[in-house]
């Protein structure tokens, strides 16, 4: 019998005048008992709607029904059939847009908490589960993979899964790419990124840190090392900025600057040695899960006031519902319809407070979404002493700019045909640096993609 | 993890390491620059790349000690490794074409003025190397710029070695007599490159300095480097380092270098808890 609550088994979570001033995960997780309970309100409709949500297209009706039946370790086979980073999709995946918005639960309530049940199969299995010795045959074939984001990753688990031997080349010093630099411990642990990308070293993909394709190796030099084919899944991590006066004030971040600090370096450890100033009043501008990343944190390191500032209504807000609602638990304050229009600073040239300009919704631009207009005189000053700027970021042009016959389109995305491939030969592209700045699972679902269609083509040489 | 191969003190507070790094070895070209980091929970730190060996693998770096990463890194040995060195990130230095260049290098800068000196040479221009110090026992790489130079003149502050004066007071000196230079490169401390470039502008000789702004990545993904030249923001790790002196705002730029300086004299009198000061020590 399926239980018929309309309401989704909740969460646990760190309380919010807590966690808003620590790093550890806000979400604790389902125990067994809650993750059968929360399981038993799947359906198994025949159609399966939830799947066809799904980007990577996880047997979800099937991995709950071995929930149900306590078999676990089955559910995690079931999910990693087609998911090879399940206890981070389980955190940080927009379920509400995708799997979860085609469940025939949520025509009458909530849907079943497919997210909540993918994390709590994952987390069972790192902590209970048998680690597998895997073996596959080796082809003989090299491939190789620019970045160690959800893209690279995903492609290059696909790849050595079917034999291949693959090398991810990361610039930075650690594999992970936005799960670890820009998505923070309290959201997604840095210890669940390091085992599943210890998964994907286990399995025989190798990883190269410190390697700045474009810059020390060419294209040209990965083919000549007998690398067949290439996927590129760099990313978008070129921060924007406003174009308003005061931008090089002391104080003013660029969200991207402000997480790595945070996240890839630790600064909010005592143990390392990454500098960060100690804000009082932050404001952080745009309103997509960065921003919201990035106000989140900043409360954690102190600050008594953290306002995100966004130029449209909370309706048209890109962030998931999830997150402003973490935030607004956390003392969070929202201005919408508000946009700065300078920097002001100090004597020493430390941002002092920020002026900005109301906003009203006028008719719908290209994105559909309502325009925001500025209204005549409505200028105020907002007190802050740092300043965030989340309005998103554009793909790196450091690989195009060094390799002939890659053609780009006009944000400097990567042009590919519907196998992922680009214009150059043997060389594939997929996520961010293709789609501009999106999430880890489309990320992820493009590197499965083109590991199909590198397979496809280097199989039949 | 990458070793260090060799290590010399060339004065007390300047240190100079070959370290094994084949990759970058084989791209590295003057005026590029690493970034390193001592150890696991250290800073990313970037250094200009003072030479390279393509054959034998190795990159070489000088470095002052200025920080609590700069004193890690002096305190390790040759044998010993680093965790992390990345590179050869940002642009060469553009010497094509160049016929009569004066390179001038203020302090520890002669470590990155050298390599484009010895570049500019091997090309086949004109070099007259203009070297500063505060006195004579901080002077570094005198012999390697002689070497490279066609002409070289040393100063220090006190006049304790060479002429007594600044860098400024020889290229000054220079430009009056000969007009035929086509190129001035300067590389030291913010303030000697603003100099530098207001001594150049009226004899309207091209000036290039070599920034070196706070940054992480290196690769354009932070943002933390950007300076702005012409009125218009540029991030000196991809479009630099090295830029149109006569364009750069060198007063924001040292003003933005100073960021930190509170949480680096913080650091340098603290003790971890977590492991009582060890990885200082």
């Amino acid at each position: 019998m399926p239980n018929m609550s309309p309401k989704k088994v909740p969460m646990p979570e760190q309380d919010p005048n807590v966690r808003n001033r620590n790093f550890e995960e806000v979400s604790l997780g389902y125990t067994v008992e809650m993750a059968k309970e929360e399981a038993a309100r799947c359906l198994n409709c025949k159609t399966r709607p939830c799947v066809s949500g799904c980007p990577v297209n996880v047997a979800i009706p099937d991995f709950i029904a071995r929930i149900c039946a306590d078999d676990f370790e089955g559910a995690y086979e079931a999910i990693t059939q087609t998911n090879s980073l399940p206890s981070i999709c389980g955190r940080v995946c927009p379920q509400e847009s995708q799997c979860e918005s085609k469940c025939v639960r949520g025509l009458k309530g909530e849907p079943v908490g497919i997210g909540r049940l993918e994390r709590f199969v994952a987390d069972y299995h790192r902590e209970h589960g048998e680690k597998k010795a895997v073996n596959v045959e080796k082809n003989g074939k090299k491939v190789a993979v620019i970045g160690a984001g959800p893209a690279g990753l995903t492609c290059a688990g696909d790849l050595a899964k079917r034999g291949y031997d693959v090398t991810v080349f990361e610039a930075f010093h650690a594999p992970g790419g936005v799960l670890i630099y820009g998505i923070p411990e309290f959201r997604l642990p840095k210890t669940i990124v390091a085992e599943e990308i210890k998964t994907l070293e286990d399995a025989g993909v190798t990883v190269m840190t410190d390697m700045v394709i474009g810059r020390v190796l060419s294209l040209d030099e990965l083919n000549n090392m007998g690398f067949e084919a290439i996927f590129i899944g760099t990313g978008a991590g070129l921060p924007q900025f406003l174009g308003i006066p005061g931008e090089s004030l002391l104080g003013v971040y660029s969200a991207n600057e402000y997480l790595t600090r945070i996240n890839l370096m630790k600064a909010y450890r005592d143990d390392y040695d990454t500098p960060i100033k100690k804000s009082k009043a932050v404001a952080v501008i745009g309103g997509g899960n960065v921003a919201m990343d990035a106000a989140r944190c900043a409360m954690r390191l102190g600050a008594e006031k953290v306002y995100i500032v966004y130029r449209r209504s909370a309706e048209e807000m890109p962030a998931r519902a999830e997150e402003v609602h973490h935030a607004k638990e956390e003392g969070i304050e929202f201005c919408y319809l508000t946009n700065p229009t300078r920097i002001l600073g100090d004597e020493n040239g430390r941002v002092s407070s920020m002026e900005c300009i109301k906003m009203e919704l006028g008719e719908p631009d290209a994105s559909g979404r309502r325009r925001p207009i500025e209204i005549a005189g409505s200028e105020f000053m907002l007190e802050v002493d740092s300043v965030i700027m989340a309005i998103g970021t554009s793909p790196n042009p450091l690989i195009r700019s060094t390799t002939k016959g890659l053609e780009t389109n006009r944000k400097g995305c990567f042009v590919v045909d519907d196998s992922m491939a680009t214009t150059r030969d043997g060389v594939y592209a997929g996520g961010d640096a293709v789609s501009g700045a999106a999430t880890v699972i489309l990320a992820m679902g493009a590197g499965k993609k083109a590991a199909a269609a590198i397979d496809e083509k280097l199989s039949k040489k | 993890m990458f070793q260090i191969v060799e290590k010399r003190q060339l004065n007390e507070q300047v240190t100079y390491m070959k370290i094994k790094a084949p990759f970058i070895a084989a791209k590295a070209k003057a005026g590029q620059f690493i970034i390193f980091r001592v150890d696991a929970q250290g800073e990313r730190v970037p250094l200009t790349i003072a030479d390279y060996d393509r054959e034998a693998g190795t990159i070489s770096i000088i470095f002052q000690i200025v920080g609590s990463s700069t004193k890690m890194l002096g305190a390790l040995e040759a044998g010993d490794y680093i965790a992390d060195v990345v590179g050869p990130l940002g642009n060469a230095t553009e010497i094509e074409g160049v016929k009569r260049a004066i390179v001038v290098g203020g302090g520890v800068g002669c470590a990155i003025a050298y390599p484009t000196a010895k570049a500019l040479h091997e090309a086949g221009a004109y070099v007259h190397s203009i070297a500063g110090f505060r006195n004579k026992d901080i002077v570094i790489l005198e012999d390697e710029f002689k070497a490279v130079s066609d002409e070289m003149s040393m100063m220090t502050d006190d006049g304790s070695y060479g002429k007594q004066g600044l860098v400024t007071a020889a290229l000054q000196e220079i430009l009056e007599k000969d007009k035929n230079y086509d190129l001035v490169i300067a590389i030291g401390p913010v303030p000697m490159m603003k100099f530098v470039c207001k001594t150049t502008e009226p004899f309207g000789v091209k000036t290039i300095v070599s920034l070196n702004p706070i940054m992480i990545d290196g690769t354009g993904m932070c943002g933390g480097c950007r300076v702005t030249v012409g009125g218009e923001t540029k991030f000196a790790c991809v479009d630099g380092p090295d830029f149109d002196g006569h364009k750069v705002d060198f007063d924001e730029l040292m003003t933005r270098n100073r960021f930190y300086r509170d949480e680096e004299a913080h650091n340098a009198n603290h003790k971890c808890r977590l492991t009582g000061g060890n990885r200082h020590a």
